[in-house]
């Protein structure tokens, strides 16, 4: 019986090992399966197309798209001399530079008045995230109307307080800021419905031992609601900064551009080059900056919040 | 512990004077779809007569039903392909235990760094070359894979208890069965969640739909909004504002029903 057992023990060792390894297997082939269709379309409509964007960048390309003549770093260095890329550039940061802070601020103000524990404010908050269930089209035409020259409400406000019509969306000096007004407020909802969840999050204890020691309110927003907030507002920070270089409805719904290139933004160049002038290299060209702009600027974002934000 | 009086009058004078502001260009445009041309050159600010002429008009002259649909089926494809590949996803990520799943969990961090925009031109060259221009896949399969929603998911199938999937293994459940009949119930409340901001999102793209339509039949109703503003005189506003009109109140009313599901779910999204 004896002699008999010893082998029937190896043989179960060596099978468990089998069978671990069989297991392991099984679940690889498991865990690639369920996968497998984020890889696949990840890959087929983000990897390679960047890939691929990243090559006819070096190309002059027919009109089909086709890369035909190798012209290295050419396309770059022709848009870096061309005035109106530059331009461009130019206006898409001082476009961020306008929609990124005023919609966090704006949010910010509307979530903080919104957190208070008051009777219908389920209403007001409604009001507030409503912009976020208007797409930029319609949310253009809304302000092409306000931005009228004549029957517009902005101008007939103007008029009633006495001062001179602006051309909003012809002047120049003000097209890019009108916009960015509009942007702002498209943006509002979303941003106003995250900073307040954020503020939602925050633990009530901190503000009831506030009020033991008899700190005022607005002791209370600086030193507990900002800082407890700033993971949320980091965030949202992060997203509206990505979606302003990302701008392109209002763009052309309101502006085509104009006037004077000064709503010339980066994505609607890219758009402008692509499919109106099929300049595919060029274009190809300017998305690699756009993708490199936005890559770094969130790189430095992550690393200045890594220091500046409170997790809890 | 109540609020002291002056405390509410300065809060609800900031809350209704926000609200008015805010709200004001949508009431505009509610308030200009129902007036006739001469009230709108005149200044008018509350129609004298409701008049749904210019929603009669819009619909006459611009094909919006089809537009409607064609919105309707490519936003629920998205939102469909969106649930069902994202949370795949998310299972392999909390339940299958495997060699390279941080890679593959990496991967899925990088995705959210490329915008599409970047990578515009080559999509558009594959939708032309799959004969996809023009159709309700070429329109909806780009966006079918998803990072921030494999991560909001993940999150909460991370909640379901390991004890769970322990015990559905000694009983001979498989992977798949699991997946169906226990996770994807007990996450109910964060797929419709997701569910809703894919249609929000969805309902609202408006560069891909340009570039992938050029033919009515495929429009979505962004597009038409587009075409209605550069064809119409532009002193037709009524007719215009009825079909800006039109375009938002799926979303609006979409929105007032999921905004606190909504609000949870994008801040877990952004909190973890």
């Amino acid at each position: 019986m004896n002699q008999l057992a010893i082998p029937i023990k190896q043989l179960e060792a060596n099978d468990l090992e089998r069978i671990t390894k069989k297991q392991k297997r099984i679940k690889m082939f498991k865990g690639f399966t369920f996968l497998a269709p984020s890889v696949l379309l990840f890959s087929l409509f983000l990897f390679y197309p960047l890939g691929r964007t990243i090559y006819l960048s070096l190309f002059l390309t027919n009109s089909s798209g086709m890369p035909t003549v190798f012209v290295g770093l050419e396309n770059y260095q022709n848009i870096f001399s061309s005035p109106i890329f530059l331009k461009s550039l130019q206006s898409t940061f001082l476009f961020v530079l306008y929609t990124v802070p005023g919609a966090i601020l704006v949010s910010l103000f509307l979530a903080i008045v919104a957190n208070e524990k008051l009777k219908g404010i389920g209403f007001f908050r409604t009001m507030y995230a409503s912009t976020m269930g208007i797409s930029t089209a319609a949310a253009s035409v809304f302000w092409l109307f306000l931005f009228h020259p004549t029957i517009g409400w902005l101008n007939q406000l103007l008029n009633a307080f006495g001062s001179a019509p602006i051309g909003w969306l012809t002047d120049p000096e003000w097209a890019l800021i009108s916009v960015a007004i509009s942007t702002i407020w498209m943006n509002i909802g979303f941003t106003f419905l995250v900073l307040l969840g954020g503020l939602q999050s925050i633990d009530h204890y901190l503000y009831e031992s506030a009020d033991i020691d008899g700190a005022g309110y607005l002791y209370q927003l600086r030193r507990i609601t900002l800082p407890m907030l700033s993971p949320t507002l980091f965030f949202v920070i992060t997203v509206t900064f990505i979606n302003a270089f990302q701008t392109f409805g209002q763009i052309d719904m309101l502006t085509r551009g104009g006037p004077q290139n000064e709503t010339y933004l980066m994505v609607y160049s890219i758009y402008q080059e692509a499919f109106m002038n099929y300049q595919f290299g060029t274009a190809s060209a300017q998305a690699i900056i756009l993708f490199v702009l936005i890559l770094v600027l969130t790189v430095i974002q992550f690393k200045l919040g890594e220091r500046k934000v409170h997790y809890q | 512990m109540t609020v002291p009086l002056h405390h509410k009058v300065v809060f609800y004078t900031l809350l209704t004077l926000s609200a008015l502001l805010v709200f004001a260009p949508t009431f505009i445009a509610f308030m200009m779809s129902f007036m006739s041309n001469q009230e709108i050159m005149t200044g008018q600010i509350i129609p004298r007569s409701l008049t749904f002429d210019n929603y009669v008009q819009v619909f006459q002259r611009f094909p919006l039903v089809q537009y409607l649909l064609n919105s309707l089926i490519v936003s629920l494809l998205i939102m469909i392909g969106q649930l069902a590949i994202s949370s795949l996803a998310a299972y392999a990520f909390v339940f299958i235990n495997f060699k390279g799943r941080d890679l593959i969990f990496f991967i899925f961090i990088a995705t959210m760094m490329v915008p599409f925009e970047a990578s515009i031109i080559p999509n558009f060259h594959t939708i032309r070359d799959l004969n996809w221009i023009d159709s309700y896949p070429g329109l909806s399969v780009p966006f079918f894979a998803m990072a921030f929603g494999t991560f909001l998911l993940r999150q909460h199938f991370k909640q379901i208890p390991k004890e769970l999937k322990e015990a559905s293994e000694i009983s001979g459940i498989g992977d798949f069965k699991f997946y169906l009949t226990v996770v994807l119930p007990v996450a109910k409340s964060s797929l419709v969640t997701l569910g809703v901001y894919g249609f929000l999102t969805s309902w609202n793209m408006y560069l891909w739909p340009l570039l992938a339509t050029t033919d009515d039949r495929f429009r979505t109703v962004q597009i038409g909004l587009r075409q209605l503003q550069t064809q119409e005189q532009l002193n037709e506003w009524g007719v215009i504002m009825a079909g800006a009109v039109i375009v938002v109140i799926p979303t609006l009313v979409l929105l007032f029903i999921g905004q606190k599901k909504l609000q949870q779910g994008l801040t877990e999204g952004a909190l973890k």
